[in-house]
């Protein structure tokens, strides 16, 4: 199994990114967290997802401008996706791993704890 | 021998190649409990596809070639890479490698594939001189190239030493790199080893016409340099000379058996470590797979066989009886532009075996097929200009034909590809040994849906791809042999096909994806049904694309209106109706790349394109352009794209009416018709077609009488001539009869269905086409009439709205936290006097990079 990046918490903290309202819903928009890029995501359902805006497939950052959905898992459990606007490749927003790799291996991509306060979206992540 | 001992201890693999790649899988695919496995490899990198490595000159990275990572990062396998083993110590059962380690196996096997050969004439080794094998081949000969043409400050000379299948990719390559090239064979003509010489005579001409020079019966007797020690140039038996600032050797592979020789296990006289049936060598405990690997005295420099020892390998150690079956030498080229294809026994070795052969020397085509003495049973063949029927006729050899040769030699379209009967154990695809009953088992027992799940499932047609036509074809026949009609579900989301949907939302008049996938699906969509929604609202309610919730659902590159490239970057395509385009128009073009720093190439859509724009620069350019009166040229959309059109009876002097008007009419009146694929139009001024408007969806030619109307053609993957849907019409007849033509393809076309599929599939053909559109027999007339007449008056530049709303202007911001910071990761080189994005190499090395198109330009 690939494993997935995770960001040490000795290292990182909370970061204000935007006002909740700069999000629309199902369309994602990167941000800049240090020197890292960060593509955020507003579902349906009100949540607010954070993972890499790096796509490992086609690298380049554009996952943030990739198609917002949702995928059924086997055991019928629906979890939210993003799609490379690239080669299509998705990934469960809630964790980065990969759900459709159109026939490569496996690239999890790294995914960052969110939160909402007060009409702001907040991200763990490195400060610059 | 321990052959029954499940309990196999520690592994060691010698070579990480494609071969060890394969044994380490089958391997810890099966459950096997307590076990180790040591894969030690001299090459920097995990197992490649060495197969695909010519697709790293089309811009694949050496990360792309990797082959699946997941065998490896199993706990109980470990890879030491760059690390050579240089001995092996039978007694102790250790290998040792140059970093001086010392290692202890249970079993050891050897997989260190082949080394490519140079010629033992003198200047072999020059700076220059190249083969042709792994990645750091590959690395060095572009950074030669790069160096050496940046030196001399022309273009390059190249030679291909060795014109076998190796010899005419590395020449693709060479070419790929601007590089002028010739292939040198000693033989008497192209890929002697697999094709006969009438075979090899019509390639060689294939390869001529594709630009690449040939030069057959010439041995190379010895290579000079320049005064600066680089290679210069190739002298000939026959004292001939020629220059050369690269040269490429392709004269063969040598199995890498030095280490296996220098231990005293049996080697063939003529190279390879000998196997018997089960990859085992003369030590028990020892095994050999791959191109290392001696059966029956031959090496064997094709990836199939070593896949199969590494099953039979993997098996054996686990105690089966699997057992290497011989070698299946098929080989098909990769070459772009050029199919040739050698199956079974293409030379017609076999005792009293009988050959049918079709050759057409004009339109470059040679097929033969080898038959047995009674011309019943397929023995092999070879495939030159058209090698259509190789993923059908390579799974038949040693099988009854089961019909006409000459049936399956005639120029396509002749014969159905006759998978649907193969026997179960016919192997279709032969990279990885799966056989036609595999792919059925696939389809009944593990569920598999679709050709795609089923070569997840089984690798058919995962490596190389030649099979993958049959092996869908196979898949097609099971799925409906179930009553499982293929299913034209659009995805998880939706049950319904595209023209389903397409009646469901017009029905209900629903017009947000939300209520329309509460209603009718499941879930909050993809990338599959988002986008077709979109498109069906498009014609339906037709808003502007970046309106409302319906600006979620589009790709990047409608909601961006630009085309994403590989980079992240966009391209600009301003309309340039009919292909005409003002001096001042051209001017401010000009200007805008300039000034933006982008790339700029004229589009085989007779337009201008203008690559590598940032998203945060798009409204500034668009700005610029939409004052000077351009609109959006809707390059990105499932859309009208472009009107070719000739210069018709304006100039020329045998153009009967008036294209260019013609062209710019039409385009103009369907620009922004959203439809389920792209629509292409041509518009030629006389009956010579300079405009090849047969290869449009609609096709327009001038005669002495009116307009002709031909529809259904295209170019693309499957090219294919539009027909002739009328004769002699006016201008007005003709727009009528072309706007129910797309009206009609819109309501009732497939996702991505171009008109030409949709228009094979009509009922009643081209004769109930015409008389929908011309007798009204389905009643439509009116409201296909009525819908493009919508169309025409709704019609809006897109990006003049955009540019006009502030609030969709936040869409271009870069980040949402730094909306003009330009992407940092964008790095650019410069080619040819222009920007091309740096490849990963050049990203890492740092040296040669522009970063960001227009950073020093525009801050
Ligand atoms: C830019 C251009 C190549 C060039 O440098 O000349 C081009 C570029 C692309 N073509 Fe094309 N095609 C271009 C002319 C053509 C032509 C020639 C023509 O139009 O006369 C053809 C063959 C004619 C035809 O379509 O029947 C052509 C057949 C394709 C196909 C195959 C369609 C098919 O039915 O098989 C695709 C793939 C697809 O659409 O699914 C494709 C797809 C693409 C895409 C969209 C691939 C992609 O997703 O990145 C490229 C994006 C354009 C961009 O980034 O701006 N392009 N493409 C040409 C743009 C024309 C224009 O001004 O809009
Ligand atoms: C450009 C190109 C195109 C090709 N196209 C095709 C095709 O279309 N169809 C096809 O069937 N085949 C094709 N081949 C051949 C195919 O790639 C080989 O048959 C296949 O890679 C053989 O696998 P292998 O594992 O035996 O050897 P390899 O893949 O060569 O692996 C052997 C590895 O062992 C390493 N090694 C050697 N000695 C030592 C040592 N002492 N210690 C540690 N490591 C060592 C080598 O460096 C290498 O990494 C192509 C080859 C090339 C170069
Ligand atoms: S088709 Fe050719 S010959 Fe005819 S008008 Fe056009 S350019 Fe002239
Ligand atoms: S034959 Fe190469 S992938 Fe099937």
């Amino acid at each position: 199994m690939t494993t997935i990046e995770r960001t040490s918490q000795a290292t990182t903290s909370w970061v204000r990114v935007c006002a909740l309202s700069d999000l629309d819903v199902e369309r994602g928009r990167a941000a800049l967290i240090g020197g890292t890029q960060v593509a955020l995501f507003r579902l349906a359902d009100g949540t607010v997802r954070a993972v890499s805006n790096y796509d490992p497939y086609g690298d380049a950052h554009v996952l943030s401008r990739g198609i917002v959905g949702t995928k059924s898992l086997a055991d019928g459990f629906e979890v939210p996706t993003v799609a490379s606007p690239l080669h299509k490749q998705a990934w469960d927003l809630r964790t980065g791993a990969v759900l459709e790799t159109q026939g490569r291996d496996e690239r999890a991509i790294a995914a960052y704890p969110v939160a909402v306060d007060d009409g702001q979206v907040l991200v763990r992540g490195k400060e610059a | 021998m321990s052959t029954d001992t499940p309990h196999i201890g520690h592994v060691v693999v010698v070579g990480a190649g494609m071969a060890a790649h394969r044994f380490v899988e089958s391997v810890v695919s099966r459950d096997t409990g307590p076990l180790r496995i040591t894969v030690i490899g001299d090459e920097r990198r995990l197992p490649y596809d060495r197969v695909g490595l010519t697709s790293f000159f089309a811009g694949a990275a050496p990360d792309d070639l990797v082959l699946d990572r997941a065998p490896f990062d199993d706990p109980r396998v470990t890879l030491l890479p760059g690390d050579p083993v240089t001995s092996i110590d039978r007694r102790r059962r250790t290998v040792h490698t140059a970093s001086r380690t010392e290692i202890a196996y249970d079993a050891l096997v050897l997989a260190t594939g082949s080394y490519a050969a140079r010629p033992a004439v003198d200047g072999a080794e020059l700076p220059g001189c190249f083969v042709y094998r792994t990645i750091d081949d590959l690395e060095g000969l572009s950074a030669f190239v790069a160096r050496r043409r940046a030196e001399l400050g022309r273009e390059l000379i190249g030679r291909v030493v060795g014109g076998g299948l190796l010899g005419l990719e590395a020449a693709g390559a060479l070419q790929g790199l601007d590089v002028a090239c010739t292939v040198v064979h000693s033989g008497t003509h192209l890929m002697s080893a697999q094709i006969d010489r009438a075979g090899g005579e019509v390639l060689g001409r294939l390869i001529s016409q594709r630009g690449i020079g040939v030069r057959t019966e010439s041995r190379t007797t010895r290579l000079d340099p320049d005064r600066t020690g680089q290679v210069a140039g190739l002298e000939f038996r026959d004292g001939s000379y020629e220059s050369a600032d690269v040269v490429i050797f392709t004269v063969g592979v040598r199995p890498h058996d030095a280490l296996a020789r220098a231990a005293s296990i049996d080697c063939a006289p003529t190279g390879g470590v000998r196997i018997d049936e089960t990859c085992r060598t003369t030590d028990p405990s020892i095994l050999a797979i791959g191109e290392v690997a001696s059966f029956e005295g031959r090496c064997v420099g094709l990836v199939a066989p070593g896949y199969a020892m590494a099953e039979v390998a993997a098996d054996r150690l686990l105690g089966g009886e699997a057992t290497f079956p011989g070698f299946d030498e098929s080989t098909k080229l990769k070459l772009s532009g050029v199919d040739v294809a050698s199956f079974g026994d293409a030379m017609a070795a076999s005792p009293d075996a009988l050959d049918v052969v079709y050759t057409d020397p004009v339109g470059g085509v040679y097929k033969k097929l080898v038959l047995s003495d009674d011309a019943t049973t397929l023995l092999g063949g070879i495939l030159i200009g058209d090698a259509s029927a190789y993923g059908a006729l390579r799974p038949l050899v040693g099988r009854p034909l089961g019909g006409d040769p000459a049936a399956y030699l005639l120029p396509q379209g002749g014969v159905e590809a006759p998978t649907g009967d193969l026997p179960d154990d016919a192997i279709v695809c032969s990279c990885s040994s799966v056989t036609a009953g595999r792919i059925r088992e696939a389809v009944h027992e593990d569920g598999c849906a679709d050709a795609g799940e089923v070569k997840a499932c089984t690798r058919a047609g995962a490596t190389c791809g030649s099979c993958f036509v049959a092996v869908k074809k196979i898949v097609g026949t099971e799925l409906s042999a179930l009553g499982k009609t293929v299913s034209n579900a659009l995805c998880e989301h939706f049950d319904m096909s595209r023209r389903q949907l397409f009646d469901a939302i017009a029905v209900s008049e629903l017009t947000t994806f939300s209520t329309i996938v509460a209603r009718f699906g499941r879930g909050r969509g993809c990338d599959v049904c988002k986008p077709t929604i979109a498109s069906i609202l498009s014609g339906l309610v037709g808003e502007h694309v970046l309106d409302g919730e319906t600006a979620t659902l589009q790709d990047t590159n409608d909601h961006v209106m630009a085309n994403m490239q590989k980079d992240g970057s966009y391209s600009v395509v301003p309309r340039m109706a009919g292909g005409e385009v003002t001096p001042a128009g051209l001017i401010v073009i000009g200007e805008v790349a300039q000034e933006f720093g982008l790339y700029t190439k004229l589009t085989g859509g007779q337009r201008i394109d203008m690559f590598g724009a940032r998203l945060e620069q798009l409204p500034q350019i668009w700005k610029r352009l939409v004052d000077a009166g351009f609109e959006s040229g809707q390059a990105y959309g499932k859309s009208l794209r472009t009107v070719k059109s000739c210069v018709g009876s304006t100039w020329c002097r045998y153009g009967v009416l008036d294209a260019v008007g013609m062209a710019v009419k039409l385009e103009l009146r369907y620009r922004g018709l959203r439809a389920p694929h792209k629509l292409k139009l041509g518009v030629s001024g006389c009956a010579r077609e300079c405009a090849e408007a047969r290869g449009k969806d609609a096709g327009i030619i001038a005669t002495e009488n009116g307009w002709n109307l031909y529809v259904g053609g295209n170019g693309g993957f499957t090219p294919r001539h539009a027909e002739l849907l009328a004769e002699g019409l006016g201008d007005d007849e003709l727009i009528q009869a072309i706007d129910r033509f797309f009206m009609y393809y819109i309501r009732t076309a497939d996702r991505l269905q171009r008109t030409a599929p949709w228009f094979a599939d009509l009922d009643g053909g081209i004769d109930g086409l015409r008389e929908v559109i011309f007798d009204d027999s389905l009643g439509l007339c009116a409201d296909l009439d009525a819908a493009m007449a919508k169309h025409v008056e709704g019609y809006e530049d897109e990006w003049a709205a955009t540019l006009a709303d502030p609030e969709k202007l936040t869409r271009f911001h870069s980040f949402v936290n730094a909306p003009d910071t330009p992407d940092p990761s964008l790095a650019y080189v410069s080619e040819r006097g222009q920007v091309r994005p740096a490849s990963r190499a050049e990203r890492e090395d740092g040296s040669v990079v522009i970063a960001g198109t227009t950073l020093e330009v525009r801050r």
